[in-house]
């Protein structure tokens, strides 16, 4: 029980860091941003244009002329209340925008990874269970194609395919399942790629182990070997990678969002890169942050269930 | 070891079409019939012929031509990219497996916080903010993705640091630098061609992406990606705008995956042949 507690303390601890350096990184880019937030807000009203000194007071009254350090670390406090800013173009808090974008982004990257798994792992483990044979070489083709197709090029592909054509899937939207399918797919093919592939290597790499040989001269069938012994031993690893693959679909699904005018974060953020809004470009990098360091969380969290090694203490 | 000779048929094709990509981009100012800005405003929109290979697109350019200097714009800017990825990588990741401590600990929880953010949305802010320019997007990805590179070096340094010869060396006096150099680098260069290969297919997708977005190379210059975007809007009626590009992307970064894992092989990297696509 201890060390159950040990571990999820450390992973605990070890996310602080990584949030304090996605708000570090948001805050640079603001700062590097050819913006100055002050001359923004006395423009607002579109009709006059602020004088130097104007600028300058305005500048001392938001604080922009302390040191960076005391700056950031303000701006932190900000966040840590659920504050972003305002939103240059639409004038509302950034906070409240995301927030209501972000169920889109969340539904889409859920129904990528239910995707992702569903079939990768199947794939994978039927790939080394006939290992070197016809079937097992077509899928790894069509591996390899996954992972090098461009997802958008593809995203394209199919509404051309399966909208234009066979009218069979709505081409943009937002609203039923059946608007998630095409962008679900699109975004998750590169991923379901790696995954198939790496399912099959960490199966095949448990199934020269000792303890199957064991299996087999108990004359155990083999398929009852690969589901009893095998697949929990294999699915570690997979994973492990999981979590990393999380950010290929959440930071890709801007893409895939933009193309299918899914209302999410990625569409967002290509609003806001294209107004020139600054805060909101960092709202979103604070924002995809969070949601790839909570998923890696819940992942180490989904270890404790898989690995006994951790649950026996082995660190 | 295994031979060249000895390499599956497949790697052989894929290195066909990879020497076939790089020689016509090198020679893509010989080999383009046409200029890949020229605007031809009585030719738009045609499909395939003898004049033009494989059709022109809204403004007239010929794709062929486009298509042509494009795999010069994707690979010469993959290979810089990944360049600069590895030099980053690489030292940190030398650094700080070879001298452990403190220096070890800094670079790791940077590592940690730079794979903590997820690489494409970083890619996104970094253009969107900076502004589309060919030094942006090699700052965004170079900035993006050398903690997985340098994390891989640190790994393998661990391995060597150990080695009986390095003792050796180092009791003869040989300072720390020339260790890392003539025998540190040396042993873990088979590796280090094998991720550069790789990184290169993703960074030649991620910048797909980008110039698809309208945040990676700007127009005119000719690019894979933003063509694709540009036939977005025609596609059902000149597929071939579509299909070139996307299939260059595809042919290229497939390519590049089978060349990693024939290296694979010819280094030996890893004993079991699992991982390998094909």
């Amino acid at each position: 029980m201890n060390d159950i507690l040990f571990y999820l303390v450390k992973k605990l601890l070890m996310i602080i860091p990584v949030l304090l350096g996605i708000t570090i990184a948001a805050f640079i880019l603001g700062i590097i941003s050819p913006s100055d937030p002050a001359a923004v807000l006395l423009n607002m009203d579109g009709v006059s244009t602020p004088s130097a000194q104007e600028i300058a007071n305005k500048r001392h009254e938001m604080g922009l002329d302390r040191p960076l350090i005391v700056q950031y670390l303000s701006w932190l406090l900000q966040i840590l209340h659920g504050d972003l800013g305002i939103s240059y173009i639409t004038q509302r808090p950034i906070w409240d925008e995301l927030m209501l974008r972000l169920p889109v982004t969340i539904s889409l990257a859920s129904c990528t990874l239910l995707l992702v798994i569903v079939t990768a792992i199947p794939l994978g483990v039927f790939m080394a269970y006939k290992n070197n044979s016809r079937s097992d070489f077509v899928l790894r083709t069509a591996a390899l194609i996954f992972t090098s197709v461009p997802a958008f090029w593809l995203a394209i592909l199919f509404m051309w395919i399966f909208s234009e054509e066979l009218h069979l899937l709505p081409t943009s939207g937002y609203g039923t399942l059946a608007h998630l399918i095409m962008p679900s797919v699109a975004l998750g093919a590169g991923t379901i790629g790696i995954l198939m592939r790496l399912q099959r290597a960490a199966l095949l790499e448990v199934l020269e182990q000792h303890f199957i040989l064991t299996a087999k001269a108990k004359g155990m069938p083999f398929p009852m070997i690969i589901w009893k012994h095998g697949l929990l031993n294999s699915l570690i690893p997979v994973i492990t990678l999981l979590g990393n693959y999380f950010g290929a679909i959440i930071s890709g699904s801007a893409v895939i969002e933009s193309i299918f005018s899914l209302p999410g974060l990625g569409s967002y953020v290509l609003e806001a890169i294209r107004g020139r809004d600054y805060p909101a470009i960092q709202g979103y990098v604070i924002f995809t942050g969070l949601v790839f360091v909570l998923f890696n969380l819940l992942v180490d969290i989904s270890y404790l269930l898989l690995n006994p090694k951790i649950r026996l203490g082995g660190k | 070891m295994c031979n060249i000779k000895q390499l599956p048929v497949i790697y052989k094709i894929a290195a066909c079409i990879l020497m076939l990509m790089v020689s016509s981009a090198i020679f893509a100012p010989i080999i383009a019939p046409y200029d890949p800005n020229q605007v031809l405003p009585d030719e738009t929109l045609q499909s395939c012929s003898g004049a033009h290979l494989l059709g022109t697109d809204a403004l007239g350019r010929d794709v062929f031509s486009r298509i042509l200097y494009g795999a010069r714009v994707s690979i010469s800017f993959a290979v810089a990219a990944a360049l600069c990825t590895m030099i980053l990588g690489v030292t940190l990741g030398m650094i700080s497996g070879y001298f452990g401590g403190i220096i070890d600990t800094i670079i790791q929880l940077l590592v940690n916080i730079f794979q903590g953010l997820p690489g494409m949305s970083m890619m996104i802010a970094i253009a969107g903010v900076m502004g589309p320019s060919t030094i942006s997007l090699l700052f965004a990805v170079t900035l993006t993705s050398w903690a997985g590179f340098s994390r891989i070096v640190r790994g393998e340094v661990l391995k060597i640091r150990e080695e009986n010869y390095i003792e050796g060396v180092r009791s003869l006096g040989a300072s720390d630098f020339y260790i890392l150099v003539h025998y540190i680098l040396p042993n873990i260069f088979n590796s280090l061609i094998i991720l550069f290969t790789v990184r290169i297919g993703t960074i030649v997708l991620s910048i797909a992406s980008l110039s698809f977005l309208g945040l990676g190379m700007q127009p005119p210059e000719a690019d894979w990606g933003a063509m694709i975007n540009d036939a977005k809007i025609y596609f059902r009626s000149y597929p071939n705008l579509l299909l070139a590009p996307g299939l260059c992307i595809l042919a290229l970064c497939a390519s590049i995956n089978l060349i990693g894992d024939a290296l694979r092989d010819l280094f030996s990297i890893e004993q079991d042949r699992n991982k390998q696509y094909l």
